[in-house]
């Protein structure tokens, strides 16, 4: 079963987060990856710039980023593949987001099926 | 409002289990037992307000309770047969509280009913935590990680499974006894564990189920006073409870060897080996008084400046002679490491399954200590970042992150 990961923290934290602090972060995340890629879980997955880079296109024409007016932004994905949802959630909430933001789990739909 | 709030809070902590143990076991139906006791707590909240709190709370629930029972039962045609039993039960229960004794407590039997084989084991502990203590499944579900619909559903099959396999609600006879208890003794440890990572590396991170927990070893000590084990457990939760404060200080995970012991409880740490203390007496070592024991080690090489590292080499000995779980032989290995022993450390954890070791975060936390002993830092900072990489908490990270750039 694929999940998608919505990884969703306090984007101008990290901007404004001293050096040190960043590197620690980093290097859970790298942690994190590696973790999932030993245990062939991984299938994807990518930490996104800022949301003032984002762009949002519907018919009516493109609109700038930020987005929502909520602290939290979408700042990351992965795309897991794993039994079911208590795996999912298992590796979700060692996903190092989850100690300071939220990462959002979805089942994503299985379209080859 | 608020009294009559507060006594019916009141009394569903302190009573919630024995009247839901005392009505299923009369019913062998936990779910109805359940709905009819809820039932019986809102009747509380609406009536008490006007006409006061009852004298006893607890039988005025009871008789509320069985009568909700019986009404229930006559609405659904299918549990008539019930009624007969029911009504007597609700004789004997007004009989009882008349007298102004306490009515039996059957929270052993419930316990056993929990952790009976043919309930699913993942399941066993959620159970007891929902009909013992009366937690709700949204919170049960956070403990052990999984979605609250989905909880819910779990522990209504699991009731359903009781009432249609007829488990029955008697205490088993001594030789079916003890893998049972085993299995409730398991139960009862795994919510302690729930939720926080069973780690040296990430203790930090709680889910407050540990007081639960503790309650149901006190229990079952109660209801059980021969049973080693039972002291065993409740003295290995104290012992370990009694550190909580000093594990983690400002984000900081702080080890053992490091920890300020002003901040342990002391009074639980007695506790704790009064209980193992009882434990041995009883003249039958098992895998929990063994833990318990070192815990026990641990606290008083702190305490009293005691070296244990030989000590705590033959306890773990013992306990993966008697139940090699991955936890016992992870820990064996860090005894032996701190025994000077990093090689044989080394050697014991190679000899470990891997698919039992791939996503088990404290095996990648000690040997990647074990390995830095060794000199072997590539494969040290390997392990260190396999550990980073399946932590729960920040603590633990960066505890390990540090760990790792010192290598």
């Amino acid at each position: 079963m694929n999940y998608l990961f919505l990884l969703y923290d306090d984007e101008d934290a990290w901007d404004a987060m001293e050096e040190a602090k960043r590197n620690d972060i980093f290097g859970s995340y790298m942690a994190y990856t590696e973790a999932l890629k030993k245990s062939n879980a991984h299938v994807a997955g990518a930490p996104l710039n800022h949301s003032r880079e984002g762009k949002r296109i519907r018919q009516a024409g493109v609109q700038d980023g930020p987005f929502a007016d909520g602290k939290e932004q979408l700042g990351g994905f992965y795309l897991v593949d794993v039994k079911d949802l208590d795996e999912a959630l298992e590796w979700a909430a060692r996903c190092p987001c989850a100690s300071y933001g939220y990462v959002e789990v979805r089942p994503a739909w299985n379209v080859e099926q | 409002m608020s009294d009559a709030r507060a006594a019916a809070d009141e009394t569903a902590r302190t009573s919630y289990g024995r009247l839901l143990a005392w009505l299923s076991s009369r019913t062998r139906d936990v779910a109805a037992a359940e709905d009819a006791l809820a039932d019986a707590f809102n009747a509380a909240l609406e009536t008490w307000p006007e006409r006061g709190i009852p004298q006893s709370p607890e039988a005025w629930l009871l008789t509320t309770a069985r009568r909700k029972l019986i009404d229930n039962a006559r609405r659904q045609k299918t549990r008539a047969d019930n009624i007969p039993a029911l009504t007597l039960a609700a004789e004997e229960a007004e009989a009882a509280i008349s007298n102004n004794s306490p009515f039996p407590d059957e929270r052993l039997k419930l316990l056993f009913i929990c952790a009976h084989p043919a309930i699913d084991e993942t399941i066993r502990t959620p159970l007891m935590l929902q009909t013992v203590l009366g937690l709700d499944a949204a919170k049960i579900a956070s403990a052990f990680l999984v979605s609250p619909n989905a909880m819910s559903g779990r522990l209504v099959r699991a009731k359903r499974k009781i009432k249609s396999a007829h488990i029955p609600f008697e205490t088993a006879d001594k030789e079916d006894l003890a893998p049972r208890l085993t299995a409730v003794l398991e139960a009862i440890y795994a919510s302690y564990g729930a939720g926080w990572n069973d780690t040296s590396g990430s203790e930090s991170q709680r889910s407050g189920l540990a007081g639960e927990a503790i309650y149901l070893a006190r229990l079952l000590t109660k209801l059980l006073p021969d049973e080693p084990e039972g002291w065993g457990l409740l003295a290995l939760m104290l012992l370990a409870e009694a550190r909580t404060n000093a594990r983690c200080t400002d984000g900081q995970y702080i080890p053992l060897r490091e920890q300020d012991t002003n901040l342990w409880n002391l009074d639980m740490i007695k506790y704790g080996e009064t209980a193992l203390a009882t434990a041995w007496r009883l003249g039958e070592p098992g895998p929990f008084q063994i833990e318990a024991a070192i815990q026990s080690a641990h606290v008083s090489s702190m305490l009293y400046k005691k070296n244990v590292t030989e000590d705590l080499v033959l306890l773990y000995e013992r306990l993966v002679e008697l139940a090699p779980t991955i936890g016992a032989c992870v820990g064996y290995a860090g005894a032996l490491a701190s025994a000077s022993k990093a090689e044989d450390a080394l050697k014991c954890l190679d000899g470990l399954d891997a698919r039992r070791t791939e996503k088990y975060q404290p095996f990648w936390a000690v040997r990647a200590h074990i390995l830095s002993v060794l000199n072997q830092t590539d494969d040290a900072a390997e392990a260190y970042d396999r550990a980073i990489g399946l932590a729960q908490d920040n603590a633990a990270r960066k505890f390990l992150l540090e760990k790792k750039s010192a290598l």
